[in-house]
């Protein structure tokens, strides 16, 4: 029984993936949910808005690299982010403009935006694979590792390594100050608190004086920020791709949803929550478990209860279940 | 009174015609009486509603011809068997129905045109019957919004806001959907005076609320009068509301059947018979 190689085990191959992964998710749902609360509809377009925030985030990346400009130990991206966010903020503000205002000004039912953002999703889509392609792209670059296996292994004398990657740290200091300048602007500012009453009381709003307009607008620019950091950090963790931003669409509604739709702390909790779900769902035990059992009990098999092809699976299902037993989500969002 | 003590006949809600009014209930017919005051259309009053026509959308009309006024620092009531439009009125009045024709004036200005947010701005404040708070902000933020339109400091306001309802001040970091019934009617209207509004208007404040509390509420709502604003109220409980009342006003399929001050109305034996329950 070797129970702290198991720890290492697990942190190594679960809790730091999965947290990782979770501050993503979070952030994207963070994006879905503010949007749901104001603009009261599903926006489909989310994960290619991550995209567009992304692929804007690479090339400004690769010019910044080209001119010799780099942000020391630290990844290139994060000079370029704030440019991303910029041109994802005026994407979204346009789209916003010429497609959802049009429908807004009608009151058309929820159900028709969420269409119409389906639409939106296809034509931003066709925008990213324009301007970056439909390939892999790796653009990490700075230090990789914050701690190294074989130096982990070195220092501990331990038989497991620990790695833990600079991304993945960035991924999780950002993350963490992102929301909180998110809750310090819902909670302590005026405009802020003028979102929350929109969310919470649209008439009311209006005849508190509110502007309609300005708090969409607002949001907007807030949705393009969380989506463009959430996309990048993912890329950075990973490597980005148009198609699998595509994908994320599925586990980010499902946090969201999951979490309670137009509840921010919601988000933030199905965020880890599916992450969780999904890595230690598909992840082989097998190492774990030998290192816990006594000597001569190992199991033989992978204790995988599911192959990573199924990762998707994972969402689908909770989203499910969510939906049957619990449709406003754990943190009592608005009911779908 | 010699009968005994019938909940179901007290003096509160309605008296029209319904499950509780056995026998024959008289009809309601409007401006018919020639006795009361006629409604102030003369005589500009600081807010006043003049021949309102006017109904939801393309549909048919609901207001026809209906009059209301009030001066600085009055109470007004609109009375009323359900139906009768007198939710609309307000509604109108506040101009979140078009007219068809009749004007609103607001200090001797026109404002039949200005949108409900311009209406705010100009010193009106409203409110509705129902989702009249931010259920899920805290007491304080209610407030805070409330002020939205203001950019000077707004904590007087709010300290003579909790001073007027001091509850409120007890729990000014709940969230305003956690309070009662009737301590959410009291973050109702402190949101609504926290554009320092020069009409106050009221749209069933009492709905819902036990007894006691409703005599609190139109207690508070007297004391807003005293400061010079003036209130403009739809009202269940006719004859609580009608005795706060300066200037009464029954309607009847939209239009005004009586009208008179509170004592008046009170006093007048066809109000009292056809409406108010003998």
């Amino acid at each position: 029984m070797e129970p702290l190689n198991a720890l290492v085990v697990f942190l190594n191959f679960v809790f730091i993936p999965a947290a990782a992964y979770g501050a993503q998710l979070a952030l994207g749902a963070l994006g879905v949910t503010l949007i749901y609360g104001i603009l009261r509809f599903s926006n489909f377009a989310h994960g290619d808005t991550m995209a567009f925030g992304t692929a804007i985030t690479i090339l400004v990346t690769f010019a910044l690299q080209g001119a010799g400009v780099t942000f020391g130990p630290l990844p290139t991206a994060l000079l370029a982010l704030p440019v991303g966010i910029a041109a994802t903020a005026l994407l979204v503000l346009g789209t916003d403009r010429s497609v959802y205002r049009f429908y807004r000004e009608r009151k058309a039912a929820p159900v028709i935006l969420v269409i119409v953002s389906m639409g939106v999703m296809f034509v931003m889509n066709g925008i990213v694979r324009f301007i970056i392609g439909v390939e892999d792209v790796v653009f990490t670059d700075g230090a990789r590792f914050v701690i190294d296996a074989r130096g982990f292994r070195e220092a501990t004398g331990l038989a497991e390594g620990l790695a833990l990657r600079s991304t993945q740290v960035i991924t999780l200091v950002t993350a963490a100050v992102a929301v909180a300048l998110l809750f310090w602007f819902l909670n302590r500012t005026r405009t802020g608190k003028s979102m929350r009453a929109f969310s919470d009381n649209e008439d009311l709003a209006l005849l508190s004086g509110i502007s309609p307009e300005r708090v969409v607008a607002i949001t907007w620019i807030i949705v393009a920020a969380l989506a463009t950091t959430a996309g990048v950090l993912y890329g950075l963790d990973k490597s980005f791709k148009a198609f699998t931003y595509f994908q994320l669409l599925l586990p980010i509604f499902a946090a969201a949803i999951v979490g309670g739709l137009g509840n921010p702390v919601g988000a933030i909790a199905g965020g880890f929550i599916i992450a969780f779900s999904e890595v230690m769902v598909t992840y082989a035990w097998r190492k774990v478990v030998a290192y816990l059992l006594p000597e001569g009990l190992e199991p033989t098999s992978l204790l995988q209860l599911m192959s990573t092809e199924y990762k998707f699976a994972v969402s689908f299902a909770i989203l499910v279940i969510v939906l049957l037993f619990r449709p406003t989500g754990l943190f009592k969002g608005q009911s779908v | 009174m010699t009968e005994a003590y019938d909940p179901l006949r007290d003096d509160r809600g309605n008296r029209d015609i319904s499950i509780t009014k056995i026998g024959n209930p008289p009809v309601l017919t409007p401006a018919e009486n020639r006795e009361t005051r006629p409604a102030p259309g003369a005589v500009r009053a600081f807010l006043t509603a003049e021949a309102m026509v006017g109904g939801y959308g393309r549909g048919a009309n609901i207001l026809n011809g209906c009059t209301v006024a009030a001066e600085k620092g009055q109470i007004a009531v609109i009375v009323g068997p359900n139906g009768a439009g007198k939710s609309t009125a307000m509604k109108a009045v506040f101009g979140m129905l078009e007219l068809r024709q009749g004007t609103v004036t607001l200090d001797g200005e026109d404002i039949t045109r200005l949108k409900p947010q311009e209406r705010v701005a100009r010193g009106m404040a409203f409110v509705p019957q129902t989702r009249n708070i931010f259920a899920s902000l805290s007491v304080e933020e209610n407030l805070e919004m409330g002020a939205f339109l203001r950019r000077d400091d707004i904590s007087r306001t709010m300290e003579q806001v909790y001073t007027l309802f001091p509850i409120l001040k007890e729990k000014r970091r709940q969230p305003a959907g956690e309070l009662s019934g009737g301590q959410r009617q009291q973050v109702a209207v402190g949101r609504a005076l926290m554009t320092e509004p020069k009409v106050l208007m009221l749209d069933e404040p009492t709905a819902g609320v036990s007894p006691i509390v409703m005599d609190e509420l139109f207690d508070r709502i007297i004391e807003v009068a005293r400061q010079g604003i003036t209130i403009l109220m739809v009202e269940q409980n006719a004859r609580q509301a009608l005795e706060i009342a300066d200037m009464g006003y029954v309607l009847v399929q939209g239009a005004n059947a009586y009208s008179g001050t509170g004592r008046e109305l009170l006093a007048d034996p066809m109000v009292r018979k056809s409406f108010l329950g003998g």
